[in-house]
């Protein structure tokens, strides 16, 4: 598999106290621990089993992943902030990898 | 032995019945009462209420690989009225959880969506725990279609 | 004896899972990617079996028609970026990426998709984008040709597909030999194959609109291609579409690529004149 690769969407401006909405997506397969392969032997689990968004290092949303999570991980959620600042969105693999991303936004 | 064409439809018919009766019996699983014992775990042994957590889920899924699925709770998220998370259940997947979504007063409101796997047609349950400890559910039906070829 | 082959009948039917009973319109609904009108609905050609050629988004359910029209939540999206990567990624022995010659692909490969397959006077039969990309990969970079399905293969061939989002599908088939390829991939489409006798007509010409176990029968049209599948978590070819479909009627598929399959998809990508290229589009 190659590198996951995040994508993020988060407006560039909004208004102090304005409920954005957020969106992720991951690439990554997600693989749950139930499959076998083609000698019948089970593919070993590995997903990304925690997802955080923070802005200006304060915890805005997160979530526990199981394997019922679908490939390529997609999520939809708000955030409301009072000042300009930096979103930080860091998802943690099984393996002990961890993608980041970041985005600004301006609050007027 | 060697059957005629009636035996052989009489018996294919019998099996068919003793697979749906295996079908009929089978809901009282593992998976179900696996998920109910998760859930007074999340609350803490309270029995979660019906109201103020929507789960949204298609009716149908048109592939049980990736079903999107929505939570919101109505809340101010500030002060005492604050949801603190949602865990997701699927009772009829090999592992009843999905997830848990975790909220802070930054989130502005209790929503998420994301997608999920659905291995057969099932409930997909919801529950959240507010800050003050109360526990609301609730519960949506995914029938999970078997693609014909998949195209 | 007569209610006996009827049980047989259903019985057969049932197991082969071709029980073409329930049948439903497509949506009538307007597909709009990043502000963008999409045609889904187009006048069909001449010569074609159908008044109107639809595109198969309109035979979906609400959610995977939703992933579709946002371009941020359609997972085949992240194909599309790796795609971008590669363009201006140099490999082969010249030192050469795409970029280096094609510059900037939003200028250079506009249109690009809505054209594919068309005639390649070097290799005498039509080239599709896959083999588009591999003939310059070869010729052009030193670099070696994509093995079938390779994940950058499908990520640089909706990349480029995805520079013609919107632009309706026309062939030209006045080129070459591209009408004799053409008469080929018909006769392919129409030909039943497989221990269950079907051709792609059985389904998609046929029983268009009825469906197919749970499935709703489209058009099985191949302007969102690579599509990206909820199925498997991934982009899909068109070649590997056209292999499991062909495998799905229990029949031995043909090399990816060969004559048969390249002018299978000549055709089939005819048979969608008019609509807009989709790439990357999400199916079940």
């Amino acid at each position: 598999m190659a590198t996951p690769k995040p994508r993020v969407k988060v407006p560039k401006t909004a208004t102090a106290g304005e409920v954005i909405v957020l969106k992720t997506l991951i690439s990554h397969d997600m693989e749950s621990g139930q499959r076998k392969d083609k000698e019948g032997k089970a593919i070993p689990r590995q997903i990304i089993n925690k997802f955080t968004c923070e802005f200006n290092g304060a915890p805005v949303f997160s979530c526990d992943m199981d394997p019922a999570i679908s490939a390529n991980p997609y999520f939809e959620f708000t955030a409301k902030v009072a000042e300009s600042g930096t979103f930080t969105f860091t998802w943690v693999d099984d393996d002990g990898s961890t993608y980041t991303d970041e985005q600004k936004i301006e609050v007027k | 032995m060697k059957l005629n064409r009636r035996q052989a439809l009489a018996l294919s018919a019998g099996a068919a019945v003793a697979v749906v009766a295996g079908l009929r019996t089978a809901p009282a699983s593992a998976a179900v009462e696996d998920t109910q014992k998760r859930i007074m775990e999340f609350t803490g042994g309270k029995t979660p209420e019906a109201g103020k957590l929507t789960l949204t889920a298609p009716e149908i899924a048109e592939n049980g690989n990736t079903v999107p699925i929505s939570v919101n709770v109505e809340s101010a998220m500030t002060g005492d009225d604050m949801v603190d998370s949602v865990i997701i259940f699927a009772e009829g997947n090999p592992n009843p959880e999905v997830a848990t979504f975790h909220f802070t007063a930054m989130s502005g409101s209790a929503s998420a969506t994301t997608r999920m796997r659905l291995a057969k047609t099932q409930n997909v349950i919801a529950v959240a725990k507010m800050a003050d400890g109360s526990v609301y559910m609730d519960k949506k039906e995914v029938k999970v279609t078997i693609g014909g070829c998949g195209g | 004896m007569k209610k006996i082959s009827l049980a047989i009948a259903i019985a057969a039917s049932a197991f082969s899972g071709l029980v073409f009973q329930a049948s439903a319109d497509p949506v009538d609904e307007k597909l709009v990617i990043d502000g963008q009108e999409m045609i889904t609905r187009a006048p069909a050609p001449e010569g074609h079996p159908f008044d109107e050629v639809l595109s198969g988004w309109l035979f979906r359910e609400a959610e995977t028609r939703a992933a579709e029209a946002d371009s941020f939540a359609n997972p085949g999206m992240l194909g599309v970026e790796r795609g971008e990567e590669v363009w201006n990624t140099v490999e082969g022995t010249a030192g050469k990426s795409c970029a280096s010659c094609h510059n900037d692909a939003v200028e250079s490969m506009k249109g690009v998709g809505a054209k594919f397959p068309k005639w390649d006077a070097d290799s005498k039969r039509p080239i599709d984008i896959e083999l588009q990309i591999d003939k310059c990969r070869v010729e052009n970079m030193g670099a070696e040709a994509y093995k079938f399905d390779a994940e950058d293969q499908k990520a640089m061939t909706a990349f480029i597909k995805h520079q013609s989002l919107g632009m309706p599908v026309k062939l030209d088939l006045s080129e070459g030999d591209m009408q004799a390829w053409f008469d080929k991939g018909k006769e392919t489409y129409y030909t039943r194959t497989g221990q269950l006798n079907l051709s792609c007509a059985s389904c998609h010409e046929g029983s268009m609109g009825k469906y197919i176990r749970a499935d709703h029968l489209s058009q099985g049209q191949a302007n969102g291609f690579p599509t990206y599948r909820f199925n498997t978590g991934g982009l899909v070819s068109i070649q590997n579409r056209f292999r499991g479909c062909i495998r799905d009627t229990r029949a031995e598929f043909p090399k990816a690529f060969s004559d048969e399959l390249l002018a299978l998809e000549l055709y089939v990508t005819w048979r969608g004149t008019g609509l807009s290229v989709e790439t990357p589009a999400v199916r079940q």
